[in-house]
């Protein structure tokens, strides 16, 4: 497994390279150095799946977690030290080939996207930067580590929102992104401090002894890593960054803020579950209930928006929310007790990520095409690219849990552990699933069908994107297609025993029913050209709209309590005394020291035979001292 | 032969009327010449010192010529400063020479 530096070491490369060298090269060959240094990424990814897994199980059943590098990097002291290294185990080794295939597909598709854009070098500089610092989070050794390449992310995703440095939004979104997400990253660091203060490391398995003796501060620890998480992963009410994140170009969107970055919180949840479900199996249902909070409100906001890169947006924050819940509802370690989440949200996470940036890259095709981001400007699409057309059909169909789309399997799977955990939280999710297809479909059909946007269209013609763009469409459609027939739970599972996955009908036959019956709303209330029920709707429930238009007014919460709280209570008397009683000690130290400078400013003046005189009587003054 | 105090008595008051003149006159050129006394006073010392107390040895006599010499290079680059200052300000009062004072 030696070679598995290599997956690091590449895009790292790349970066330098690009970063450095880039501005002297031409754009195309920073593109193609890119996605080279990324195939190989992604050729080193897929040899250590299948050799990983293909080495078998050990003989206690379970795969190996196997720790190819280890380097001590920051000796504290002797119990307590900061390593840096490489872990494989199912769940790394899974999103490695999730993180690559996704990245790969996204460095290809920007090739055409991104052509002739200013700062292309720069772009693809800046990609390779996140695909390292990404791929460096989720084979950690330890949880320090972790968080290094988690700050990375979260930089590389400030610089890629802001790539339109000029666009005064785009600015002001990538520092909303960064600052929200380090408010909870605050929590994620103070937890990892108690963490390490009281389990004597920062591994993911420390001593069992000294976890019991520390009792509740290790669920504290593990409460304050969830805060991080949540920041991460555009939990309510700490997803206000993602929406706005969109001003970023598409295949940024489809790479950093749909399939990958922000799976990175519940990527955390799976890394610490062990002591999740050891420690503190209080927790988890508060995971879950946020989840849900959060997956029923991106839903419902979704279903309003008129931007489909911020529809998308809602539906990532949403299924984001299934995967925490599905985390959530986990009683135990064992998947045939209660466990069966923790699988079912990996599961949802691997498809997702694929559907996902398929969703997001044709939604980038479109763009491409019409030149706006508002449904107003489409319509009709259908007929000027087929193959976006198709593979977002498909991407929506997964993602409305259609049989035998990959959507289907992950979510049958995370509605079949909500219904073990309770009853009511099954019924919830397989609401919101049912809200999901409504909008999934809205979008679909008010992109493809409904009502043609024809001057616009007559003015510039919509056209298929170039082979570039549309390959990757392809490629993430038939794995969309396919992935859900992967023995999942035979490679991942919450205690790492096989665990063979199977349809419950129940489920499952509700679940695809509700997701038809949403479909078919949709399709009878989108689907043509006079919009007259949803008009009517929007006019009937006014309040709703406009307040599910404008996000419920999370934003403007926050930006109340930030302006009108943090900023006048505390930032502003804070800025006054540093002001006035800080600068003003140091200030009037100046002062005086000015003041008794110009009151003896007379003897300065200037003329030589006076200081001689002054010089001679001290002189004397001296040699009478001396003598006496 | 005349005393060695004799010698001292003279140099001392030498030096004094130089040091004086340096201090009281405002004209640069006598200013140079106080200096040039207070210089010559050291000079007889030197002299004298070596006359009476090592009268076989030679470095005091030495040092003087060697002071002279010196004395010599200082006054001419001191008078090309005077002359470059009269030049600029048309006299050589010393209570004029304040422009490099911040005002």
């Amino acid at each position: 497994m030696g070679h598995t530096i290599w997956i690091l070491l590449l895009p790292l490369i790349s970066f330098i390279l690009l970063g450095l060298g880039g501005n002297k090269m031409k754009p195309k060959a920073t593109g193609v150095i890119g996605t080279a240094s990324l195939a190989g990424v992604t050729i080193l990814s897929y040899i250590t799946a299948f050799s990983y897994f293909g080495a078998g199980r050990g003989i206690d059943g379970l795969f190996p977690t196997l720790m190819p590098y280890d380097f001590r990097w920051l000796p504290f002291m002797d119990n307590l030290s900061i390593n840096i290294g490489i872990l494989l185990d199912p769940i790394s080794v899974m999103m490695l080939v999730v993180i690559s295939t996704v990245s790969l597909m996204v460095h290809i598709y920007s090739m055409g996207y991104m052509k002739g854009e200013k700062g292309f070098q720069r772009y693809y500089a800046f990609l390779s930067l996140f695909t390292m610092s990404m791929l460096g989070l989720v084979v950690a050794t330890n949880i320090f580590q972790m968080y290094v390449f988690w700050e990375l992310v979260g930089v590389s995703s400030y610089l890629l929102i802001g790539f339109y440095y000029t666009k005064p939004a785009a600015i002001a979104a990538s520092k909303k992104a960064f600052i929200v997400t380090r408010f909870a990253d605050l929590g994620f660091l103070i937890g990892i401090l108690i963490y390490g203060y009281f389990a004597g490391t920062f591994s993911f398995t420390p001593e069992t002894s000294r976890l019991m003796s520390a009792g509740m501060m290790i669920s504290l620890a593990l409460g304050l890593m969830f805060v991080g998480g949540a920041g991460k992963s555009a939990m309510f009410p700490l997803h206000i960054w993602l929406p706005d994140a969109m001003e970023g170009p598409t295949p940024v969107s489809a790479l950093i803020h749909a399939a990958t970055m922000v799976v990175a919180g519940v990527y955390l949840v799976a890394r610490m579950f062990p002591l999740f479900i050891g420690y503190a199996p209080d927790l988890l249902p508060w995971i879950a209930v946020v989840g849900a909070v959060t997956a029923l409100y991106a839903a419902v906001v979704a279903c309003v928006q008129s931007d489909i890169k911020r529809v998308l947006a809602f539906s990532t924050i949403s299924q984001i929310g299934f995967m925490m819940v599905a985390m959530g509802v986990c009683t135990s370690a064992d998947p045939h007790a209660g466990g069966l989440g923790y699988m079912a949200s990996l599961f949802h996470l691997f498809t997702h990520a694929m559907f996902k940036a398929l969703l997001f890259l044709g939604a980038g095709s479109i763009i491409h095409a019409v030149h706006s981001n508002e449904m107003s400007a489409m319509g009709g699409l259908r007929k000027y690219m087929p193959v976006t057309h198709i593979t977002f059909l498909v991407a929506c169909l997964a993602i409305a849990g259609i049989y035998p789309f990959s959507g289907f399997f992950s979510k049958d799977e995370i509605l079949a552990a909500c219904f073990a955990f309770h009853p009511a939280m099954g019924w919830v999710m397989t609401a919101i699933a049912g809200l999901t297809a409504f909008y999934m479909f809205r979008l679909y059909f008010g992109i493809f069908w409904g009502k043609e946007n024809k001057e616009l269209h007559q003015t510039h013609k919509p056209h298929e994107s170039p082979l570039s763009m549309t390959l990757p469409l392809v490629v993430l459609a038939v794995i969309t297609c396919v992935a859900g027939f992967i023995p999942f739970g035979e490679f991942i599972s919450s205690n790492g025993a096989s665990y063979h996955i199977h349809i419950d009908m129940k489920v499952a036959g509700i679940s695809i029913c509700v997701a038809v019956a949403a479909i078919a709303i949709s399709t009878w209330m989108f689907a043509r050209e006079n919009q007259s029920v949803p008009d009517a709707l929007a006019n009937r429930f006014p309040g709703l709209h406009k307040a599910a238009y404008n996000r419920f007014y999370i934003d403007n919460a926050w930006l109340f309590v930030t302006k009108k709280v943090i900023f006048k209570c505390i930032s502003t008397p804070i800025a006054w005394f540093d002001r006035n009683i800080i600068d003003g000690f140091f200030n009037l130290c100046g002062k005086v020291t000015s003041k008794v400078a110009a009151g003896i400013r007379f003897m300065q003046n200037s003329q030589i035979q006076q200081y001689c005189i002054w010089f001679l009587a001290g002189a004397v003054i001296l040699t009478i001292i001396l003598i006496f | 032969m005349v005393q060695m105090e004799w010698y001292l008595v003279l140099s001392t008051i030498m030096m004094f009327v130089g040091i004086l003149g340096f201090l009281v006159r405002r004209n640069l050129l006598a200013m140079l010449i106080s200096i040039e006394l207070i210089l010559n006073s050291v000079d007889i010392n030197f002299a004298v010192f070596n006359r009476y107390l090592f009268p076989d040895q030679l470095e005091g006599v030495f040092f003087t010529i060697f002071a002279i010499g010196v004395s010599a290079a200082e006054t001419a680059v001191a008078i090309a400063i005077i002359i470059n200052i009269y030049r600029n300000m048309k006299n050589i009062q010393v209570k004029n020479l304040n422009k490099m004072q911040e005002e």
